[in-house]
């Protein structure tokens, strides 16, 4: 009977297609908001994993993530780099500025300033450039991001002079980096310009970047140095994870997601729901005769299961793979889109609501073709 | 020569729907029987009682009284699983609207019951087909019933109640949809087809044209049979 229920549902072309609209329609909006979501939260931890060489971020204790954080003391250095277990620690300044442009235009940026000796915090992935270049007068990196935002398309900013907080700044170099929460253009710069380029407190050092010696965990060096020093240490998967948890607890993010999400799957159950309803209530009769000929409700109910099933799956398809493309083509085209991918939970999850989508409606539609009494058909 | 035995006994039936707290008794303890090889007209005005009692005669409406002896089988002893089988196997079923699947082909619409006793899909519909081919309509067999005159739609219809040879066959105004004409082609279809020793055709209807081609009326009148005969009673 499998066959006779998919043509019954494939036959009734208009109704057929309203079924999988509602279901892709569903599938598309539930992953497309979730995959942007997920993208957009885990951009909190992008400054953490744009710099691979440091497992250990060291901060004043009231610092929270990479961009809300407290300077400390130069002295802090010595300290972490005393401590038993530390391979090596640099210093990472992050702050606020603004640039204009040669054309006069202000823009916000972030400042990181890195180990004037060993570059360690510079992210490894150039477009343009060299690291050597940053040891030029004035000398920044901008990330390809930042350039995007500041510069015409196909226009090469190397060499373009800035002014970074009325001083001179010369683009040397792009790095290829993906973007932060607030996609605020990143200048790197050597440590020493840095503190030229932003304005002066007492305290100048953002973070501490420290990699733990050979035999210990990370861990285990973060444990040693709140320890022995007082300091707020993480590993890096915990820090990362902190600028996460940053931007869930403190925006309306997840919340606005949230709805959408609830939107994708209360339109999604009301589209096939009363797509599906119409869809019984147009062929009751034809149930009603199956079951006076002798079609028993187990066969009907297969029947049923059946278009659902086949409802459900290509609706689904269709949903996520419209979701696919258009995050794939969106972070090959639009540097707000930069880095965005579409993790393995989001189509599992996404299944997950759709099944639930289907046998809510499917259970709905099969109710009333069990309440319709054979003996209706002579009516 | 057709052999003229008891196909159906009906003894007492009685059945009662509620209407909120009341119960309307529609059939008044009803017995009949019903010979084999023969076309059996229920006739009686709307409201009379006639559809029910087609419905409970095939097995479709569980009488609130009383029993119903299908071919030596009292079919509401039965369990409701049993019951859909027996109904599958020795019942065909032709309805005043068809009741064909509009996405279906007039073939595969003939071995909807095939199918429904789980014979492979192939096989059923070239058997829908060859009882398309009897019915005079082989050239109609791929087409869908919206492509289908009301006529021929009828046949599609008639082909399923007879593609797995039920013994028992109940039409539900099998005419009147259809001119004078092909209201008759069908009855003379259904009696060629339907009816043989071992089987039965029971027809509800108050088509006054085709009253001459039954073999035997019921009339019914307030859910009681007021007129067992040959012809129809002179009013």
């Amino acid at each position: 009977m499998t066959w006779i229920a998919i043509r019954m549902l494939t036959g009734d072309r208009q109704k057929f297609f309203g079924l999988l609209f509602g279901v892709a329609f569903s599938a598309l909006l539930i992953s497309q908001q979730l995959t942007i979501f997920i993208n957009l939260i885990e951009r909190g931890a992008t400054a953490v994993y744009n710099i691979p060489t440091a497992n250990i971020w060291v901060m004043d204790p009231v610092s929270r993530t990479p961009d809300v954080a407290l300077p400390m003391p130069p002295t802090a250095l010595d300290k972490v780099r005393s401590v038993n277990g530390v391979e090596w620690a640099s210093p990472l300044l992050r702050s606020g500025a603004t640039v204009r442009t040669p054309e006069g235009d202000l823009e916000g940026v972030t400042v990181v300033g890195v180990d004037d000796a060993t570059l360690i915090g510079l992210p490894k992935k150039f477009i343009q450039g060299s690291r050597e270049a940053l040891y030029e007068p004035d000398a920044v990196i901008i990330d390809s991001v930042g350039a995007a935002k500041l510069f015409p398309e196909g226009f090469d900013p190397i060499g373009v002079r800035l002014e970074l907080n009325d001083r001179r700044a010369v683009i040397r170099g792009i790095v290829d980096v993906d973007p932060s929460f607030t996609s605020q253009v990143i200048l790197y710069t050597r440590y020493s310009n840095a503190l030229a380029f932003v304005p002066g407190t007492r305290n100048r050092m953002s973070f501490i970047l420290a990699s733990a010696s050979d035999g210990l965990t990370a861990k285990q060096v973060t444990t040693r140095i709140t320890e022995a020093t007082g300091l707020k240490a993480r590993t890096r998967e915990e820090f990362a994870r902190d600028g996460v948890d940053f931007i869930i607890e403190n925006t309306g993010i997840p919340v606005n997601f949230g709805i959408t999400v609830a939107l994708g799957f209360i339109v999604g159950v009301a589209i096939v729901g009363l797509t599906f309803s119409l869809f019984i209530r147009d062929n009751i009769k034809q149930f009603g005769a199956l079951k006076a000929i002798g079609v028993t409700n187990n066969k009907i109910r297969m029947m049923v299961a059946a278009q659902a099933l086949l409802v459900g799956l290509v609706g689904y398809g269709i949903g996520i793979l419209l979701a696919a493309i258009f995050i794939a083509s969106g972070a090959a085209n639009s540097p707000d889109f930069k880095g965005f991918y579409t993790p393995w939970e989001i189509p599992v999850l996404t299944a997950f609501v759709v099944i639930t989508m289907i046998l809510i409606t499917g259970w709905l539609a099969l109710r009333s073709v069990l309440k319709t009494e054979p003996a209706e058909v002579f009516r | 020569m057709s052999d003229k035995r008891t196909a159906i006994t009906i003894n007492g039936i009685v059945k009662e729907f509620s209407a909120g707290s009341q119960m309307i008794r529609v059939l008044h303890g009803i017995d009949a029987e019903i010979r084999s090889g023969e076309l059996t007209y229920l006739v009686g005005e709307s409201g009379s009682g006639k559809t029910t009692m087609i419905s409970i005669i095939a097995g479709i409406l569980y009488p609130t009284d009383g029993s119903v002896s299908v071919f030596g089988q009292d079919i509401y002893s039965l369990s409701d699983n049993d019951l859909v089988r027996f109904r599958l196997s020795n019942i065909g079923f032709i309805f005043q609207q068809y009741n064909l699947i509009p996405t279906l082909t007039a073939a595969e619409n003939a071995s909807v019951p095939l199918v429904a006793a789980g014979m492979k899909r192939d096989e059923a519909v070239e058997r829908g087909r060859a009882m398309l081919d009897k019915l005079n309509i082989a050239d109609q067999a791929d087409k869908l019933p919206r492509q289908l005159s009301g006529g021929q739609q009828q046949r599609v219809a008639i082909a399923r109640a007879l593609v797995h040879e039920p013994r028992l066959v109940v039409c539900d105004e099998p005419t009147a949809a259809l001119d004078a004409k092909s209201g008759r082609r069908v009855m003379d279809l259904l009696r060629e087809v339907a009816l043989a020793p071992e089987r039965t055709v029971i027809i509800v209807t108050h088509d006054n044209r085709i009253f001459d081609l039954a073999d035997r009326i019921l009339v019914m009148e307030d859910g009681r049979i007021t007129h067992d005969g040959e012809e129809m009673p002179d009013h």
